[in-house]
């Protein structure tokens, strides 16, 4: 008899539970992928830089420290709210390289003179390549690559200071300590 | 007078038919004419219909990361048709199918394909409606095979003393026995 009564408990459980699963997928983001390439070496590229646009940048200026690679472009209006966090990054001694990504390069350097610049090497990635080899599908992204050049952490979105402080800044020291 | 009036309305209704036909052949001549600009939305060229094929099933299979829910093919967004030119760079390289999936789940992992690949965290999602349905058909079987046993086996050794008494006696014909169990 208990047995029986047991039985007609499961589907009223397995809604429950199903139930729970449904309820806490609501908080989570769609929107937010999971990286393909991490723990992966950064792509291989050859793009100008975009004040320079005869000097070609590679690999091999991103590699030997610990460097933040920042995805944007001055169509993207979410990069301009980043942008102070980013400043105040680089004055803090973090190394920030820039990919300009399918972007105009006057309109790029312009942004740049009136907001200030906060990147070391900036690459001009104007057909979007080096972009689809990152798998980058929306600005600003932000990829951590360690010393030797692997991507070591995707963060999809704007830096906002909370994010840096409760998250970020942990990974970004675990990688320095390395 | 009066014939004056009906020449004039007369007159007025053929210039209104005629109107009417140029409007509805201009349209029709409109149409015709937009119908090649709605072909020529992609500019992609093949060298043969099966090329052109494969680059189609591909972009009807691959998913655009950037909107939720909707396939290169179907997609207008900068990204899809930035990963649809190379999906067709691709295709006119030469490349298998497979290959071509590789390279972009390489990139934008398994979201990119609509048909998530077999592995250790998808497991479930494979077998998942197989265990279900074997699950039912366990469960209906033993219903079906166990209730009428179960039933049988359900006299307690008492009761089983009882029911082959009387059988015995319906054999030997006692008719009080019988009386006794309609009471």
């Amino acid at each position: 008899m208990r047995n029986k009564a047991f039985i007609y408990l499961v589907p009223f459980l397995l809604f429950i539970a199903l139930s729970g699963v449904l309820f806490f997928a609501l908080g989570k983001d769609p929107k937010l992928l999971p990286s393909a390439k991490l723990g992966k070496p950064f792509p291989e590229f050859e793009l100008p830089s975009l004040h320079k646009p005869e000097q070609m940048l590679s690999k091999a200026q991103l590699t030997g420290e610990v460097v933040l690679v920042n995805v944007w472009a001055t169509w993207c209006v979410s990069c301009l709210v980043e942008h102070p966090m980013l400043t105040k990054l680089s004055q803090d001694g973090v190394i920030i390289h820039g990919l300009n990504y399918k972007d105009v390069r006057p309109a790029a350097i312009t942004f740049l003179e009136n907001h200030g610049n906060p990147y070391r090497q900036i690459i001009f990635d104007e057909a979007g390549g080096l972009g689809l080899d990152l798998g980058v599908y929306g600005a600003p992204e932000t990829y951590f690559l360690d010393k030797t050049g692997q991507i070591r952490y995707r963060h999809v979105g704007i830096i906002m200071p909370d994010v840096w402080q409760n998250k970020l800044q942990a990974v970004y020291q675990a990688l320095l300590q390395e | 007078m009066d014939k004056g009036i009906n020449r004039v309305w007369k007159g007025s209704r053929r210039a209104i038919n005629m109107a009417y036909g140029i409007l509805f052949w201009g349209f029709l001549a409109i149409i015709l004419l937009l119908q090649p600009a709605f072909a020529g939305i992609d500019i992609y060229q093949f060298d043969n219909v099966k090329e052109e094929q494969r680059f189609r099933d591909l972009i009807a299979e691959l998913r655009c990361p950037k909107c939720q829910n909707q396939n290169l093919a179907d997609s207008n967004a900068g990204l899809a048709k930035d990963l649809k030119d190379r999906t067709y760079q691709l295709v006119k390289e030469g490349k298998t199918n497979k290959e071509i999936k590789n390279y972009l789940v390489d990139r934008y992992g398994d979201f990119i394909i609509y048909k998530p690949p077999f592995r250790l965290s998808t497991w479930l999602l494979w077998i998942g409606p197989l265990l279900v349905l074997l699950l039912v058909f366990g469960v209906f079987i033993r219903k079906n095979l166990k209730t009428p046993k179960n039933q049988a086996m359900d006299i307690s050794l008492a009761e089983q003393q009882r029911l082959k008494n009387l059988l015995d006696s319906r054999e030997s014909g006692n008719s009080e026995t019988s009386r006794h169990i309609d009471a």
